[in-house]
């Protein structure tokens, strides 16, 4: 499935930038079946990555950085992550990404706009010190405005403390 | 500790709130969880009504009754309590009131005044001494017999406790409904009892921190409907509003300057959250504050002359002052390990914050005079305190099970009342200004 994937946006990659674009909006509903032109085309990448690997890649599939109480530094846990998307970056200059930061509920909705900005500017500059442009990175803050989970509990803030990698160009 | 008069009032505000309330269509409900026993009583006698046509829908009497017992300095008497109907000096007998324990007496009458308005005659009664110490008379629409009702209950306010009322005021709050995507967001402006709820703006974007202009008339408020935060001017009476900062990164905390040409706020695209001052008229931005840490959330002193700020500079937030004019910030709190959203009343002498300790988050006064603190909330998420333009009262947001909801609590915090909205959460208060009659 997933390297079916892989070359059919190679094949696409080859087709034309303007059509792989849009078909990378609107996927084939129906890649399952492999075709022989797809299995004897290979890619012409430069790079670890193809565009189509950021829905597929479990590893820029993940696009969320948790974050521990008050705090702003990005975990060992999530330096891999960082890494894959900081490369996808880095192969493709036109992709842009916005950094979404968001504090749990606790303390004032201004000071955890600041607190969501900190920790969006942490995934910023190690996304930039791993090989992404400043003109590809954007930071915006939501604070405690957009909770994934509604709990007043640790559960529910460990959820809400993160940074959301979103994609805006790809 | 709650004796039965006690419960009697508690029962008798209950009865006089769960009329109008009804009508109320996603107004705020007003619970009051806890009695008073310093409470001065006074009966507000239903008001008569000697014009032509159909008596208005408004209870003028019930309304003045449910705001001054609100105020936490009163005791109204029940209204089935209540035996004798005077409307005018002439009809009161003393005795009766005496005997019912009461130390005011307010009675009133509605007549017809020019162009289809209502004249609205009250008297208000010393009930031991026997003697009226106040008579007026206020003329309004139909349609606003609540505020002419608030002006009334202002005025008994200020006859017997000698400071301004401050009924006849109105706040704003930012509500949301559903989940998800499918959140909206509605930035509301209400009178102070919750009544009249009027939507400013709607979004589909978050919506916070709402900020009156000193006459009133106008809202500052954060959105984020293009994407980012951006800070916006609305006029209340047209709706024309003015987009004035859309800086890169965080614009946020907008608070009027006392005469209303300034406007203080955070922004971040110097990198880092920051005070700017920005002047209305020239559209030029002072920076007050330059430093690595969060400063945000800035609120005028009465004189103009300084600001207090939140900033994180010594590692937790913590509430600094500094000139207007920009200089050196000094730290004014020491207690709490969290001291956040600073808002100022009886010219500096009191700060009410949102203080931290732990995961409990309540609304702590300040007293500047003697530097003790005092906590006027019991929520485990309280925030965004708001002086009512008096002092008397704070306005302030706590989460209750999966919602957010409104307090009222009387400045020493004895008394405490719930504003509900009716659907969603219901957060970001702020008290608005004396209004101009």
């Amino acid at each position: 499935m997933n390297n079916t994937v892989r070359i059919l946006a190679a094949v696409m990659l080859v087709a034309g930038v303007a059509a792989c674009k849009k078909k990378v909006v609107q996927p084939d509903p129906t890649p399952s079946t492999p075709t022989s032109t797809a299995t004897t085309d290979s890619a012409p990448s430069t790079g670890r990555y193809q565009k189509g690997d950021l829905d597929t890649d479990a590893c820029l599939r993940q696009r969320v950085v948790y974050f521990d109480l008050d705090r702003t530094e990005i975990k060992g846990e999530f330096q891999a992550q960082i890494s894959c998307h900081a490369e996808y970056l880095r192969q493709f200059p036109e992709a842009r990404v916005t950094l979404e930061g968001h504090a749990d509920e606790r303390g004032t909705r201004e000071y955890n706009l600041g607190l969501g900005e900190r920790r969006g500017n942490a995934v910023s500059s190690a996304l930039g010190g791993a090989g992404a442009s400043s003109s590809q990175l954007n930071v915006v803050s939501y604070g405690e405005e957009r909770p994934v989970d509604r709990g007043h509990d640790e559960s529910a803030w460990s959820k809400n403390r993160r940074v959301e990698i979103v994609y805006t160009a790809n | 500790m709650i004796n039965r008069h006690t419960l009697r009032a508690c029962l008798a505000l209950f009865l006089l709130v769960a009329g109008p309330l009804a009508m109320a269509q996603g107004g705020l409900t007003i619970e009051i969880p806890k009695g008073n026993s310093a409470a001065q009583p006074i009966a507000v006698v239903p008001f008569g009504f000697e014009g032509a046509g159909l008596p208005p829908d408004t209870d003028v009497g019930a309304v003045v009754s449910a705001d001054l017992a609100r105020s936490g300095k009163f005791f109204t008497l029940a209204k089935q309590d209540i035996i004798e109907f005077p409307t005018r000096e002439g009809d009161v007998k003393f005795a009766t009131w005496r005997m019912l324990k009461q130390d005011y007496l307010v009675v009133g009458r509605i007549a017809d005044a020019s162009e289809g308005a209502l004249r609205v005659e009250f008297e208000l009664f010393d009930v031991a001494r026997q003697s009226r110490i106040l008579g007026l008379s206020i003329s309004g629409q139909r349609s606003d017999l609540r505020g002419v009702a608030h002006q009334i209950a202002d005025l008994v306010y200020e006859k017997i406790l000698g400071e301004r009322g401050a009924f006849w005021t109105r706040i704003a709050y930012v509500t949301s409904t559903g989940l998800g995507q499918n959140t909206n967001y509605a930035l509301m402006v209400a009178d102070s009892d919750g009544f009249n709820p009027q939507t400013v703006v709607r979004s589909r974007e978050p919506l916070l921190s709402p900020a009156w202009s000193p006459d009133g008339r106008r809202l500052a408020y954060v959105s984020f409907e293009r994407g980012n935060s951006a800070i916006y001017i609305q006029d209340l009476s047209t709706g024309s509003r003015e987009l004035v900062s859309s800086s890169r990164g965080i614009n946020g905390g907008p608070a009027f300057s006392p005469d209303g040409t300034r406007l203080a706020l955070t922004l971040s695209e110097s990198g880092n959250p920051e005070i700017y001052v920005l002047d209305l008229a020239s559209k030029r931005k002072t920076k007050l504050t330059t430093h690595y840490a969060i400063d945000v959330e800035a609120v005028w002193a009465a004189d103009g002359r300084s600001i207090i700020f939140t900033s994180d500079r010594s590692g937790k937030p913590q509430l600094y002052s500094m000139s207007s004019g920009g200089g050196e910030a000094t730290r004014l709190t020491f207690q709490g390990q969290y001291n956040a959203r600073a808002s100022i009343c009886c010219d500096g002498k009191k700060i009410a914050m949102a203080q931290g300790n732990g995961n409990v988050y309540r609304i702590s006064v300040l007293d500047r005079a003697t530097n003790g603190y005092s906590e006027i909330s019991t929520g485990n998420v309280d925030e965004s305190p708001s002086f009512a333009p008096n002092g008397s009262m704070v306005l302030y947001a706590a989460t209750e099970g999966p919602r957010g909801v409104l307090y009222v609590v009387s400045a020493d915090g004895r008394v405490r009342q719930r504003l509900v909205l009716a659907e969603g959460d219901v957060r970001e208060p702020a008290w608005g200004p004396f209004r101009q009659r």
